[in-house]
C-alpha cells in the first residue's frame, strides 16, 4: 500500500488507490481521505463509477459453450479411468 | 444481476455491489457441487459428465492465461479432470471445489512449462491523463452505455472478451479468477499461492487496463 501523508489526496493517487478502496484494505483513515475527495470531485467519481461497471460487465462474461465432442471425450476418459 | 456482496469487505462502504458474481448465486453453486462431488465419489458418471459441463470451460479459459497454447491449455484441463477423478478422495470440503479444482489445474498449468514468466511492466494506470500537479488534464465523461444493461449484453460481449485477452498472463489470471469467477481474494491466493499484495497489485492493473479499453470503445456509439 502506498505510504500516504496527511495532505490532501491528488487525483492521481485516487486512481491508484481504487482498488485498495474497493477491497476495502485502506486504513479508516485514509478511506476517509479518499471519501472527502470523491466528494468534492466529479472527475474521480466518474472514474470511480466506470471501474465499477467495468467489474460488473466482466462478471457477466460467460465462457464458450463446450463442444460435444469435447464432453464426449471426457466421458470416454472417465469411463477408461473407471475400468482401469 | 447486480446483487449486494455479502463477503468480509462487503460492510465498507467502498466494497459494496462491485462483485461481478453475486454472493447468493455462489452459495447454490457451492451447494449443488457439494451433492455433485458426493455423487462422483459413488462412481456416478452423470456427476462427472455435469461436473464437466459446469466447470471445463471455465477452466480452459483460466488455463490459457497461464499457457501459450490452446492446445496446451485443453491438456492440462484433461490432466485435471484426471487428477479429480482419481484424487476425489482427498477433497475434504475445506476450501470449496471449484477452488480446489482451479488449485490443481493452476499447478498442472504452471508446470506445464510453457508458461512464459513475463514481468508486467510497472508503469502508473493511465499515468498519461494528468498533469503535473496530478489533476486530471481533461475531464473524467460519464459513460454514456451501461455495459451490464441486459439490452446491450450482447454488444458488449465480445468487447469484452476482446479486452480481457489483452491484458498481460498474470493480471489475466486474477481478473479471470475474481472479477469473472467471483472467487474471493483469499481463493485466489489460495489458488495461485500469491500473497495478497501481489494479487491486490494484479487486480488493480487488470482492472484498472479493462476500464481504459472498454473507455476507449465508449465513443463509438
Amino acid at each position: 500500500m502506498l505510504f500516504l501523508r496527511s495532505r490532501d489526496l491528488v487525483c492521481q493517487e485516487m486512481v491508484e488507490l481504487v482498488t485498495d478502496y474497493l477491497e476495502g484494505t485502506l486504513s479508516r483513515r485514509d478511506r476517509r481521505r479518499f471519501e472527502h475527495h470523491l466528494r468534492g470531485c466529479p472527475n474521480c467519481t466518474a472514474y470511480l463509477d466506470q471501474i465499477r461497471a467495468t467489474i460488473r460487465a466482466t462478471g457477466r462474461i460467460e465462457p464458450d459453450d463446450l463442444t460435444p465432442d469435447a464432453r464426449e471425450d471426457l466421458t470416454e476418459l472417465y469411463r477408461r479411468w473407471r475400468s482401469e | 444481476m447486480l446483487m449486494m456482496s455479502q463477503r468480509p469487505n462487503g460492510d465498507l462502504p467502498g466494497a459494496r455491489g462491485v462483485t461481478g458474481r453475486g454472493a447468493a448465486s455462489r452459495l447454490c453453486d457451492v451447494e449443488a457441487d457439494a451433492t455433485l462431488v458426493n455423487r462422483l465419489r459413488d462412481g456416478d458418471e452423470a456427476a462427472f459428465v455435469a461436473l464437466v459441463g459446469r466447470y471445463h470451460q471455465p477452466m480452459v479459459r483460466l488455463a490459457r492465461t497461464m499457457v501459450s497454447s490452446e492446445a496446451v491449455a485443453e491438456e492440462a484441463v484433461q490432466d485435471t479432470w484426471l487428477g479429480v477423478v482419481r484424487g476425489i478422495e482427498r477433497f475434504e470440503g475445506r476450501s470449496s471445489f471449484k477452488t480446489w479444482l482451479f488449485r490443481i489445474l493452476a499447478n498442472r498449468a504452471r508446470s506445464a512449462g510453457a508458461r512464459e514468466e513475463r514481468i508486467d511492466p510497472i508503469l502508473s494506470v493511465d499515468a498519461g491523463r494528468f498533469d503535473a500537479g496530478g489533476q486530471w488534464a481533461d475531464p473524467v465523461e460519464q459513460w454514456r452505455t451501461e455495459l451490464d444493461d441486459r439490452l446491450e449484453a450482447a454488444v458488449w460481449a465480445p468487447i469484452l472478451k476482446s479486452a480481457l485477452e489483452q491484458l498481460p498472463s498474470r493480471q489475466r489470471t486474477v481478473v479471470v479468477l475474481r472479477d469473472v469467477e467471483g472467487l474471493s481474494s483469499d481463493e485466489v491466493c489460495s489458488v495461485l499461492g500469491i500473497t495478497s499484495g501481489n494479487q491486490r497489485i494484479l487486480l488493480h492493473r487488470g482492472r484498472s487496463r479493462m476500464r481504459e479499453i472498454l473507455d476507449g470503445e465508449m465513443g463509438r456509439d
